[in-house]
């Protein structure tokens, strides 16, 4: 016992002097009688190889683990033998051969077999580790896949969810290729899962129940009939709840959708605010995968009347997305939103859908042009562009439905949209190259099939819970965007070339226009005609432009988008330290990050001058600084150049490591951002010749 | 692997912090609770147990309260590490007697001592509190529970199943008895947590009952035990659908869905005579859980009425009636209603002779809020409101209000009717029986009517 714990001491130091000290009594550990040490000494080895990989492998230890996992008696050792070894040959892996062959015999069968064999000596967490590497392990026969699968079906009714889920994983990815096997595993592992989730505390339930979300996405034929185990309890947190109503979602078909929306609309109608939201979005869901249509339409429309203005906002969204897709429906929807305040809407995508359906059905609602000219009258206090966009847009097509009623606002509208064209340019630019996605969720299952199966081989990881691949996690964003536009482009080509046209309007063409319409305000026929004409030129032009420049670049976004002006910083600022102090206690953190440093940079600070001069010739300058190899700290300073506006650095690099981390406070938080990237790259040209 | 681990009072203070591998900076204490506190600005309710932040993954469990953390860079299973965390709460817990910040406090170094065990250099070694115990050399530092701050109902939730009163529970498994000799005591506690919502026209929508076998061992030498269960028991409905009510109705057989059991259980005997075999090692752990979609009784009826009484004035009459035998008696009875938003002011009329009985509304988020201390087996109990809303309402208050939810506890009494025949300790001590205490617990999770 104490010959443990004065080895874990000792390994727990992490100085590299004392590491001559260390394989002695290690090598005695890992020989020592009692399981206790030999189990310390086994992690102490890997602990010996991070601060020194060369003294480790010296003195031969790996090969001393690797027969202690395979012959010694404790279950314990064995385990903590294994994740040192699997630890130690996948960072060795990429340099030596030997490594990486001795990384594949822990896979071969004669190891698997062993450790399979020894499974419930194991202790809970021991198993998990086995059941990860038994993962990795592919039986040559089906009989094998068999046999590992009976010995480890006990294991499915732990306790431990850990244990269950890798369990899961093991047999998922062994049935792979055997699809009809695969199903009966799914259907065996249905169960326990559902008893895992309602036994633990949320947080162990949350976990359980993402991958359960994750088999649901995958087979939601399987768990249509188990929905009523999806329905949310009224104590349970956010995060479980939504988990939940994306999986009733899914798994709604022709049978349960009934049922499953009249849930949702019971949550719909609940206190709490988001939750609410988030059901609504679901109903909206369930109604675009084409079960039922006829129910939900009736029932959203019921929650229109509800009056509750968050209720509404969403239910508004989603009756436009259900107009675009089922036109037949126009009638009923119309008759509803034709009766809803626009007073009582506030936020900007449900006033936007709004808009849109009352230009969209001007001719079936008898006011409409009346709303939009009320409308337009408030053009100033709308701030949301998007709103903007659809309000000229939908004043535009009531016009052609229905001219003498629509003129003055038109005009108006275009009056308004012109003056607000020069703020608002780089915005409104946006909104046109990416409107809004309108009925997106139609197409939303068809890009993510790929990240799906990238998830599903990192069962059992992190991936599941954030619902990304593990490579996949910075890269998604950006595919995420293009996959967009894209999607946009095929999708209503129609409507952006109607959105476009008034907005290009006022760019190129519309000047006369204005006068025009302005002018003459008991505007003749030939008037309406010329309004007519001009915007299909524009529209035509766009379009040329989708084909040159693949829509991401546009005829508007030639305008000259203005730019933040660089920042400069005053060559010659001066700061004592007493305001500098005082300065670092009042002002918040404005960026707080961790750069690594260039190697040239590392070798170059050897003394904390040689780096203050380098920052001098940046602008930056260094009010104190300290500190020893390894670890060094400065305090910098700068001032802008036109204005007395400082900003604080403290900034901690660790030589070892080639760690930076920098902490940014600034007088005027808006530009720290900048300075940020500008202390950045002044910092990577450190070292350099 | 797990880099660190810490645990965080309700105010973000250090009360533990172990730094296991060096990989993730030492601010990262304060960058998780930073996250935490503010996510719910971002509109998304609640943080998630797990997320990720630069690069680094936070996983936490509430418990007590408390907020254990752990972070790595590594893509782990996070069901191992929430699993892991409740684990630590739960062997804390085992020798500290009572898990709070205070115990935390005062008894950091045995926390510490445990720490060291339980993980080393980011591998899970041991959480068997048994196992754990060589290991420890600290007497803990005995906290009052009585002297126990009280908590919010939400940590009611969060803690789940363990408020059980008694003051042996709280007892450390390594404390020692003033008398120098420790009491052979057993503690095993059926616990089950039942979900019911009713519709509106007081039909039983969905029913579910999580159940689990708690078992507290304070025997000395580990004896085996035996625990039998009823005979009827079965479990897996075969091809049936599990929704199928038409089948057993009310009498017969107890069905289970499914369940689980703790690694130390032998169900060797189990098909046949449905007993359990099992060595308990120390401390606390659940034999077995298991989930049950069965019909059952369930032992509250609620009636809630609203109706309108003139323009802006309405009234809401409660009704609870308890279904179960006049010998239990329900504790800490709670029935909360959300009211209209618009509701200003709420009178409330208990029935003559109410004794025990509390009244609230809680202005911030519109909620009634009646709270009965004791509720006796076949007795109903009513409560009148009378709303007054500052603007006239929109025609269907039924649609503004509601659903009514519940919560209660019922001890002595399973709504399963899982019971456990017999138990029996395999060494029988010559001096004396050890103390065998066999409780059964209800408790509500989600017991909701819609009106």
């Amino acid at each position: 016992m104490i010959r443990g714990l004065a080895l874990r001491s000792l390994c727990s130091l992490r100085v590299a002097n004392l590491v001559e000290y260390l394989v002695g009594p290690l090598g005695l550990g890992l020989k020592d009688s009692n399981s206790y040490v030999r189990m310390v000494a086994a992690i102490g080895v890997l602990k010996l190889y991070h601060i020194s990989v060369s003294t480790c492998v010296d003195a031969d230890f790996p090969a001393m683990l690797k027969h202690l996992m395979l012959h010694d008696p404790d279950a314990q050792v064995v385990a903590n033998c294994l994740s040192a070894l699997q630890e130690i040959w996948s960072l060795e892996a990429s340099s030596s051969e030997e490594a990486s062959r001795d990384r594949e015999t822990l896979l071969s069968k004669p190891v698997i077999y062993y450790l399979l064999n020894r499974m419930k000596e194991f202790s809970e967490w021991a198993q998990c580790l086995v059941l990860e590497l038994v993962v990795k392990y592919v039986p040559s026969e089906s009989s094998e896949i068999f046999d590992i699968m009976n010995l480890l079906e006990d294991r499915l009714q732990h306790a431990n969810g850990a244990v269950v889920l890798a369990t899961i994983k093991l047999f998922l990815q062994l049935t792979l290729s055997m699809t009809d096997v695969h199903q009966q595993v799914y259907e065996r592992i249905k169960a326990p899962l559902l008893t895992l989730v309602s036994s633990g505390s949320p947080e162990q339930s949350y976990a359980v129940l993402s991958h359960l979300h994750l088999l649901v996405m995958r087979a939601p034929m399987l768990f249509s009939s188990d929905y009523k185990h999806f329905y949310c309890q009224y104590n349970e947190p956010f995060y479980v709840k939504k988990l939940k109503l994306e999986m009733l979602t899914a798994v709604a078909n022709e049978s349960n959708t009934y049922e499953i929306v009249t849930e949702l609309c019971e949550y719909a109608a609940n206190v709490d605010i988001p939750i609410a939201r988030e059901s609504i979005r679901a109903v909206g869901k369930i109604a675009l995968q084409q079960y039922d249509v006829n129910a939900i339409v009736d029932r959203l429309l019921q929650f229109l009347e509800m009056e509750k203005d968050y209720v509404t906002a969403e239910t508004l969204v989603l009756v436009k997305d259900l107009l675009r897709k089922y036109p037949q429906w126009s009638h009923d929807c119309i008759a509803v939103v034709g009766n809803i305040s626009t007073k009582n809407i506030q936020e900007p995508k449900a006033k936007a859908a709004l808009i849109w359906m009352l230009g969209e059905y001007s001719q079936d609602m008898h006011d409409a042009p009346y709303i939009l000219e009320s409308l337009i009258d408030n053009w100033d206090d709308e701030h949301s562009a998007e709103v903007r966009l659809h309000l000229l847009t939908a004043v535009l097509k009531c016009f052609f439905k229905r001219p003498p009623e629509t003129q003055k606002a038109l005009g108006a509208a275009l009056a308004a949209g012109l003056v607000d064209f020069h703020q608002y340019n780089v915005s409104v630019a946006e909104r046109v190259v990416n409107p809004p996605k309108q009925a997106v969720s139609v197409f939303a299952d068809t890009q993510n099939s790929e990240i799906k199966d990238r998830i599903f081989d990192e069962f059992n990881t992190l991936s599941v819970v954030y619902q990304k691949g593990q490579n996949l996690q910075i890269t998604l964003f950006q595919l995420r965007g293009l996959e967009a536009n894209d999607k946009d482009l095929l999708l209503g080509t129609s409507e952006k070339e109607e959105s476009r046209g008034p907005i290009n309007n006022g760019s190129e063409y519309s000047a006369p226009m204005y006068d025009g319409s302005s002018v003459s305000m008991a505007a003749s026929q030939t008037q309406a005609e010329l309004t007519i004409s001009n915007p299909t030129l524009p529209a035509h032009a766009s379009s040329l432009a989708i084909d040159d420049l693949l829509g991401l670049g546009l005829p508007v976004a030639s305008t000259p988008v203005p730019s933040p002006p660089p920042l400069k910083l005053n060559a010659k600022a001066g700061l004592d330290p007493g305001t500098f102090q005082q300065k670092w206690r009042q002002l918040p953190i404005a960026s707080s990050q961790e750069y690594s440093l260039s190697p040239q940079g590392v070798v170059a600070l050897t003394a904390p001058q040689a780096l203050l001069r380098h920052m001098q010739g940046h602008s930056i300058h260094c009010i104190a600084s300290g500190g020893k190899s390894p670890n060094f700290k400065f305090f910098f300073f700068a001032q802008k150049a036109e204005e007395s506006s400082t900003f604080l650095v403290e900034c901690i690099i660790n030589t070892s490591s080639s760690k930076s981390q920098i902490k940014i406070k600034a007088d005027d938080q808006s530009t720290s951002q900048a300075f940020s990237d500008l202390f950045q790259s002044a910092l990577s040209k450190f070292g350099m010749p | 692997m797990i880099s660190q681990f810490f645990v965080l009072s309700q105010r973000g203070d250090n009360i533990v912090f172990r730094d296991y591998r060096g990989e993730v900076q030492k601010g990262s204490a304060e960058i998780f609770f930073r996250k935490v506190k503010f996510w719910k600005e971002d509109g998304e309710g609640e943080a998630p147990p797990v997320f990720n932040v630069d690069g680094v993954n936070y996983f936490h469990v509430k418990v007590a309260g408390l907020l254990f953390v752990a972070t790595t860079r590594v893509n782990v299973s996070p069901s191992l590490v929430l699993e892991l965390l409740q684990r630590i709460a739960r062997v804390s817990k085992d020798y500290l007697g009572v898990l709070n910040e205070d115990s935390l406090r005062k008894n950091f170094v045995l926390v510490y001592e445990l720490l060291d065990e339980v993980i080393d250099f980011g591998y899970v070694q041991t959480t068997s509190t048994e196992v754990l115990k060589s290991c420890v050399f600290n007497e803990p530092i005995v906290v009052d529970a009585a002297r126990l701050p009280p908590l919010g109902p939400a940590s009611i939730f969060m803690q789940g199943t363990k408020r059980m009163p008694g003051t042996a529970v709280t007892k450390s498994v390594i404390a020692n008895e003033p008398g120098g000799r420790t009491r052979e005591e057993i503690f095993v506690d059926i616990i089950e947590k039942i979900s019911v919502t009713f519709s509106s026209s007081g039909y039983i929508l969905t029913s579910e009952i999580d159940g689990t076998i708690q078992m507290k061992s304070y025997l000395t030498g580990n004896p085996e035990i035996r625990l039998a269960l009823n005979d009827d028991l079965s479990i897996g409905r075969g091809g049936r659908s599990i929704y199928d009510y038409s089948g057993s109705s009310g009498s017969g057989a107890v069905i289970l869905d499914d369940c689980n059991f703790h690694e130390s259980v032998h169900l060797d005997s189990f098909d046949v005579d449905r007993t359990l075999t099992l060595v308990p090692s120390d401390g606390e752990f659940s034999v077995m859980n298991y989930r049950m979609t069965q019909e059952f009784k369930p032992p509250f009826r609620i009636n809630a009425l609203i109706e309108e009484a003139g323009t802006l004035k309405a009234e809401v009459i409660l009704k609870v009636r308890a279904e179960f035998p006049s010998s239990v008696t329900a504790n800490t009875v709670q029935v909360q209603i959300p009211l209209p938003t618009y509701t200003t002011r709420v009178s409330f009329e208990l029935e003559p002779g109410a004794v025990g009985q509390t009244t609230d509304f809680k202005e911030t988020n519109k909620r009634l809020e009646w709270g009965l201390k004791k509720i006796v087996g076949g007795s109903e109990h009513t409560l009148r409101a009378r709303l007054t809303f500052s603007q006239e309402s929109h025609g269907n208050i039924t649609r503004e209000a509601g659903p009514v939810s519940m919560t209660f506890t019922i001890p002595m009494y399973n709504a399963s009717r899982l019971q456990v025949k017999y138990l029996q300790i395999a060494k029988k001590s010559k001096t004396h029986n050890p103390y065998r205490w066999v409780r059964y617990v209800t408790q509500a999770n989600s017991y909701v009517a819609r009106i």
